[in-house]
Order: C-alpha cells, then structure tokens, then sequence
C-alpha cells in the first residue's frame, strides 16, 4: 500500500507550489490587457504618456512575470515527477491540451515578451501595439488550456477506460474542449486575473494621488483600472462558478460543502449565510439561513432539490460497491479471462471502477473489503467541511468589497473627482491584498473540494502518487520552501522599490523625482 | 489519416523534431549564459552578452516546456516513468533553471556589484546544470534504467540518484556541455560587439575538437562494453500500448540498426566531423556559417542518439519486458492523431513569427548602445 504521509506531502507540494504559482499568473493576465489597452490609446492619441504608462507598468509586469514563468515549469514537471500513476492513468487525455498550451499560447507569449520590452526603437508604432496585444492574447489562451485541463479533472467527459492498457483514453476531443465545467472557469478564472490586474493598477496609482506625485499619469492609469476594473467584477460574479455545480457528483459534493449542507432539503433550499460547521454531528450550528436562495442559486429553479451531504454519501457507497464488482471483474481480464462475457460485464461497471479504487486506501484486497471499510469509503467521499465553507464566504466578501471599490473608484472617476476623494483614495490602495485573497481561496475551495479526488470520480488521489519515499517528498518541499521564499523577498523588493520610483523609473526627464518642486506636465 | 503505426512513428520524429528545436535555440542561450563569467569581463560586457540573448530566451525555453507537455501527452508512461524515476535529477534541472527567468530580468534592476554578481553566478550555473543533467540522462538510457511496473501498470524506480552519475553518463553529460558551449560561443561571435567575438574564438577552437573527442569516446565506450537491447517478440505496430505484453533481450550491442541500415554511418560521421567544421568556420570568421554547422552537429547528435535506441525510448535494466518502446508507450490512436493536427497547424506558425522576431532583433549589440539607453536594456 501507499504510505498515507506520501500522499499528504505529495499533496502538500503540489498545493504549495500550485498556490505559489497563482500568486503571479492572475497578475499576468490582467496586467497583460491593460498594457493593451494604454498602447492602444498612445497609437490612437499620440500621446507621451500613455506610451510612459504601458513601459512603467510594463516594468512591474516584467518584474512579476519572470516569477510566474519560474514557477510554471515546476507545474509542468510536477505531474510527472510526484504524481506518475496520475499521469499515466489520464496522460491520454490531460496531457494533449498542456501540450496545446505550449504550442499555442507559451510560444506566443514568449516569444512576443521579448520584442515588447526590447522592441520599442525596433518596431513601428503599429507593430508593437500588435504584440502587446499577442502577449495578452497568448496569455489569456494559456489559461484557456490550463482551465480546460482543470475542468476535466473536475467533471471527466469524453473518455473511457481501457483495461488493456489500464488508463483513461480519449473518445471525444470535443467533449473534453466543451466541457462546461471547463467554459465557466475559464470565464470566472480569467475575469479574476482582470480585477487583479485592475486593482493592481488602480491602488498603486491612488498611493501616487495620496502623496500628490505624478498626478496626470496617475490619474489616467486610475481611470483605466477602475473602468476595466468594474468590467471584469461584475463579470466575475455574474459569471461566477455557480453554474458548474449542476454537472457530476464532485461538484455537488463541492457545493454541499460550501454551503455546509448537510441534509438534503425541499426545494428551494435555504442558503447559509454563517454559521459553524461540524463535521463529526454533521450538523451546522448558530446558522443563519436565507430561505430559498440556495436553490435558486444552484439549480436556477425553485422544484429542484439540492442533495445533502449524508444523502451524498449514500449515493457513493452505492457506488462504491458496484466499483468492488468492477475492480473484480478488471482483475480477471488483466489475468487471461478475457472472455466476451467478463468484457460486458465489466463495460456495465466500469464508471464506478474509481469507487472502487477508493477502497485501495482501506485495504489491498478491494474485492474482499469488509462493511467498515465501504463505510470508511463512502465517509472519504466528503471533504473537510469547515475549510471549503469558510474559504468560500472569504472569497465572496473580498469580491463583493472589491466590487464596491471598483464601482465607487468609476464613479468619482466619471465626475472628475476621484484624486480629490481621499478616502476612495485610501480604500484603493488598503483592497490591494484583496484580489490575492479571493483567488487563493477560490482555488482552495476548486481544488479542495475535489478531495479525495484526483480525477473526480475516476482517480483517488491516494492512488495517483509517484512511487517515492517520505524523504524525497520532505527534501524536495524544503527544497521549493527555501527556494520560493528567496525569491517572492527578492521580487516583493524589487516590485516596492520601482513602485516608490514611479515613472521616474523610465528616466524620460518628465517625472516627480527627476524634476523636483515642479508639477510634471504631462 | 495514418494507421496507429505510422502515427506512432510520426510521433517519434515529432518529439525528436521538439529537442532538437529545444537544444537549437535554447542551446545558445544556456551556452551563451554559461560563458557569462568567462567572457564578460566587465559589467557592460556581461549587459552586451545577456543583451543578444534577451528578447529570445524565453520564447527558446518554450521549445523545453513544450517537448515536456509533448512528452505527456504523445509518451505518457515515458513522461511518468521518467520524471518520476529520474525524480532529483529532474528537480535538480528545475531548481537550476529557476535562476534564468529571474536573473536576466532582475540582475539589471539593481546597480550593486555584488547584487549583479550573484545573479551572473545563477545565470551560469543556471544553463551549466541542466545541460549537463540532460547529457547524463542519455547516457543512462543506453545502460538501461532500474524500472518495472506492477500489475497496474504503476511505475516503480528502483536505482538512486548517484548512480546515475557514472562514468559514461558522465561523459555523455561533458559531451552535452561541450555542444551547447560551443553553440553559445558562435552565437555571441554572430551577434555581440566589442571584443567578445574574438575572446569567444578561443573557445570555439577549444570546445570543437572537444566534443569531437568526447563524442568518440562515449561511441566507441558503447560499442566494446555496453550490450544493447532488442524487442524479441513479434513487434504488432498497431496493438493497444501495453509495455508488458513483449518480450526483451540483451544483445552483445546498441549497433543493430547501423548493420541493418549502413547509411545510418552518416550520422556519426556528421556529430564528430560538424564541431571540426565549426571550429574552422568560426576561425576563419565566417560567424553565420559557424552557427549553421554547429545547429547542424546538435541535429545530427540528437538524430545519432535516438536512431541508435531505436524502437527503445527507455530500455529497463532490471525488468527487461518493462522497457518503454514508440511502439507501447504512447497515446492512443486519436490522441496522436489530434496532436498531429495541431502540431502541423502550429509549428509553421511558430517557426514565422520566431523568424520575425529574430529579423526584427537582429544586428550587433555594441557596449556603447547599452551605455548610452541603460534602462531600455537587462
């Protein structure tokens, strides 16, 4: 058997880096289309400062993004080297759009950052506009990929099980692009790179307008981030994950546990605003409840009922048993009883044969498992409640804040009073950490939520492991600890001190600190 | 299109067609960033040398990550075996490649001495490491790879890091820097100014006849004492991709293909004969023509090494049915098919709009420009 502290660091790496990871990707994306945007308007209007604006706020891409490309190739490696039965189990239908990723978004996206940065005297005006615009684009095709990679992790379609060559294959490529699991994280995923992006933009440029420094250059980036910033909210929420939930078992598993569900209860349900979950009664206690909401919410209908987390359970150890007859039968047909007989057998099973893999966690004889251990199973189809139920009403709140900020920021933005409001001014630059804190939570609750799955319904996490020992995985976390903390001081340092020089980091001769006492002109 | 043979086939040209671009344009850029602390003597010579390799390293690297996610998705059990078994000389390969993105884009965001020192230093070793990394993972699929899987087709690595560190992966390993320091330093004779071209004549001149050597070394080490490998069952191109269900023998050496093929001589001829002509093109100043014979000795090395494994992608020295071949270790049928789609879409695409950047970049980049505009430059 797999040793359990494998799994969990395994686990914990994957966690650590993927988050990691996501600390700069989001910034990537939004920052990306906001580069565009200013060149767009410099070739339109012609003028200085706009061209200014997308190189200083270029200057803090690029600081930010060459982490996001070191921490990249660890997500590339990392299903290979921690998570090798993972990797072959899905490789046939997981591994074809990373490999799409690279040839159609990565080789955009970096070969065109090159010529942003050093193509200014090289290019005319026209054409470095148009590979700002290729950056973002490649960028945003990037998580297109990543997301539809993601999506089929969360709700497996199109592809079966092949017990010769004992994996998943892929029967249908277009399923697996539509997938609408996939098509509404890639909405809400990239949209919370767009806030990120715009709160960036727009907090740093309310810190030069409280300090009263480069105010025309200022203002004009404020205007832009609280515009686009605005968009790309509301998007956010309207858009939200919510409609996914309809499809497969995990993500009704998902939303039962954000909304710490317990019982299944008439249509509609009632939505739990607060409350404090407790997993060992299944019960949530002091809860305040909205009555109707939830099923509207998640079913867009008033008749259907949400299932609870027990009623959940029972549906899985269901399965899980029929899993056992699948695993049996899988068994016989990898040991010479390929008969026609057992092959139809097992083709009437095999979409529970992941259940059955469940069982692995509980015992190496799957076929003989006792009572309990179907029982333990079933119990390990649940995720830890209390995190995902908290980490989503984290997520909400910073949304909804940020959603005010945003529309107060247009607001005074439209009636020209935005660097004159001081306290629109100090909200901006204190919802900074906001965008980050959304985005982590709202992974954690994707990825955690998924728990015990790998590959929902198909591949336990438990099983998806490389074949390592506690020692590698305790070196190789130190590794990337020691590693990743270097770097994010190095890269925090680095991201202040250019923030403090402003555009006067361009050196043009037009800025604050190059020409003191006067206002700029710009 | 193709029945599942030729495609698996196509497949095994395509991922050779992946390194080679890989160790063709990012095989300059860690050549180049190898000889950072060799050949800059100053600050601004060190600016010039990253300067030539700035706009394109990162788009170089794509051709890495790709053949990784090409690795996934053509030759799962390869990718899983692999990156898993050779689990901290893959680590060790990330954790150096992490210094690159970072130190070309901050070592010129600060003006300290000793801040930009370091980060020439990551640089460096950076490229050194993974180059290296990469030689000695060939040489250990020639001896064969400690792995089997079990019933489930789990694959379970049973050697240990040291040992991939012998002798002739070693020299695989030195065979693999010497290339791409070669490539690098004609690359920086085409397209750095000052005295850096003529400096980096002396490697070239060096690093040429070196790989030479090396290269005949490692091939005649492999042809007296390492017995090869050799499918003995019947090789079914088109049966589902099942390792377990073939047989494997050892046999006396790697070299059945070159007596079944004579003209496949030609390639070893090529991977010694090139860095001579390298060495005597970039001697003559002849700087263009240089590079195209050294792009043309990596080809040819990276062709000598997959035809001679040929059927064998990984060969296991311990379980000898285990070993990973292009005929049982790939996608299925319509994976390879749809990948094959968008490999002929893209690839051309990618080839025109890297071939523009590098026209639009083009030119010599002189200490002086990089005096004059310091802040437009890394």
């Amino acid at each position: 058997m797999v040793s359990e502290t494998v799994v969990e660091l395994s686990r914990i790496q994957f966690a650590m880096t993927a988050l990691y990871h996501f600390l700069f990707v989001p910034l990537t994306l939004g920052l990306s289309f906001m580069l565009a945007i200013m060149e767009s308007v410099y070739v339109m209007t012609n003028k200085q400062v706009y061209k200014d604006m997308t190189r200083f706020w270029g200057k803090l891409f690029g600081i930010n993004f060459a982490l996001g490309v070191t921490t990249g190739l660890t997500m590339e490696f990392q299903f290979g080297t921690n998570w090798a039965y993972y990797s072959h189990y899905v490789g046939d239908v997981f591994g074809a759009p990373l490999a799409i990723e690279g040839l159609m978004a990565f080789f955009l996206e970096s070969t065109f950052i090159g010529l942003f940065f050093f193509g200014w005297d090289r290019l005319s005006r026209v054409q470095h506009l148009s590979v700002t615009w290729l950056v973002a684009i490649g960028s945003n095709f990037s998580a297109l990929w990543i997301l539809i990679a993601n999506g089929w992790m969360q709700n497996p379609v199109g592809a079966y099980f092949n017990f010769e060559t004992m994996r998943m294959e892929m029967d249908s490529f277009t399923e697996v692009i539509f997938n609408p699991v996939a098509q509404v994280k890639f909405v809400h995923t990239v949209s919370a790179g767009y806030v990120t992006g715009a709160m960036f933009v727009l907090s740093i440029s309310a810190y030069y307008l409280l300090r009263n420094k480069d105010v025309g250059f200022a203002r004009r980036s404020f205007a832009i981030a609280s515009a686009f910033g605005l968009a790309s909210i509301i998007s956010v929420i309207i858009l939200g994950d919510e409609s996914g939930y309809e499809v497969g078992d995990v993500q009704k598993v998902k939303l039962a546990a954000i909304e710490a569900e317990w019982e299944t209860h008439p249509a509609p349900a009632a939505f739990t605003v607060i409350g404090l979950p407790n997993q060992e009664n299944q019960t949530t206690d002091y809860a305040l409840r909205i009555p109707y909401l939830l099923g509207i919410i998640a079913t867009r209908s008033i008749d259907t009922p949400v299932p609870g987390i027990k009623d959940l359970i029972i549906a899985s150890e269901v399965r899980i048993r029929s899993g056992i007859v699948a695993y049996g039968l899988l068994q016989k047909l990898r040991t010479g009883e390929d008969t026609p007989e057992n092959r139809e057998a097992f083709n009437a099973v095999s979409d529970d044969l992941g259940y059955g893999l469940l069982l692995k966690r509980f015992t190496e004889n799957v076929v003989d498992a006792t009572e309990e251990q179907i029982q333990a199973a079933a119990n390990s189809t649940i995720p830890k409640v209390a995190p995902i139920f908290w980490s989503f009403r984290v997520m909400v709140a910073s949304g909804v804040a940020m959603l005010f900020t945003f529309a107060a920021a247009f607001y005074f933005t439209a009636r020209r009073r935005e660097h004159k409001t001081p306290w629109l001014l100090k909200l901006s630059l204190f919802c900074l950490p906001l965008p980050w804190v959304a985005i982590e939570t709202g992974w954690f609750i994707a990825e955690f939520g998924r728990q015990p799955w790998a590959i929902g319904e198909i591949l336990p996490t438990y099983v998806a492991t490389s074949h390592l020992s506690e020692m590698d995985l305790w070196m190789s976390i130190a590794g990337f600890a020691s590693l990743y903390s270097v770097f994010l001081v190095i890269e925090v340092y680095l991201m202040v001190k250019y923030i403090r020089k402003g555009p006067s980091a361009l050196e043009t001769g037009r800025y604050h600190s190059e020409q003191k006492g006067e206002l700029q002109h710009v | 299109m193709f029945d599942y043979e030729t495609l698996r086939l196509v497949w095994w040209l395509l991922v050779g067609v992946l390194l080679i671009g890989f160790a063709i344009t990012d095989g300059f850029d860690l050549g180049a960033a190898m000889l950072l602390p060799i050949l800059g003597k100053t600050d601004i010579e060190r600016r010039v040398i990253i300067n030539t390799i700035a706009p394109h390293w990162d788009g170089n690297q794509v051709w890495f990550v790709t053949a990784g996610g090409a690795l996934f998705a053509a030759w799962p059990l390869v990718y899983a075996t692999a990156f898993s078994g050779f689990y901290w000389a893959m680590l060790l390969v990330l954790f150096a490649l992490f210094f690159r993105p970072i130190g070309f884009e901050y070592r010129s965001k600060m003006p300290g001495k000793r801040w930009r020192s370091n980060w020439d230093l990551g640089l460096c070793l950076g490229s050194f490491v993974p180059a290296l990394v990469f030689g000695v993972a060939f040489g250990n699929l020639f001896l064969g790879v400690p792995f089997s899987f079990d019933e489930f087709t789990r694959p379970i690595y049973t050697g240990s890091f040291w040992a991939l560190l012998n002798p002739f992966a070693l020299i695989c390993g030195l065979a693999s820097v010497t290339m791409l320091v070669l490539h690098g330093a004609v690359w920086l004779q085409m397209r750095a100014g000052g005295d850096i071209k003529h400096r980096a004549t002396a490697i070239t001149l060096l690093t040429g006849p070196l790989l030479s050597v090396l290269l005949i070394i490692a091939g005649a080490w492999l042809l007296t004492s390492i017995p090869g490998y050799e499918i003995s069952s019947a090789v079914i191109g088109d049966a589902s991709s099942n390792p377990l269900s073939k047989s494997v023998v050892r046999i006396d050496s790697w070299f059945v293909n070159f007596s079944l093929y004579p003209e496949l001589w030609l390639l070893p001829l090529l991977a010694v004969v090139l860095p001579l002509v390298t060495s005597l093109l970039s001697r003559a100043t002849l700087y263009g023509w240089a590079f195209l014979s050294s792009a043309l000795a990596i080809t040819a090395i990276i062709l000598l090494a997959g035809t001679t494994l040929f059927p064998f992608l990984m060969p296991s020295s311990t379980d000898l049915a285990s070993s990973l071949t292009l005929w049982d270790a790939t996608s299925s049928k319509l994976t390879l098919e749809i990948m094959l789609w968008v490999v002929i879409f893209f690839v051309p695409l990618i080839l025109a709009y890297t071939v523009w950047s590098y026209y639009k970049m083009w030119g010599r980049v002189e200490p002086e420009a990089i005096e004059n505009n310091s802040v437009s430059f890394y």
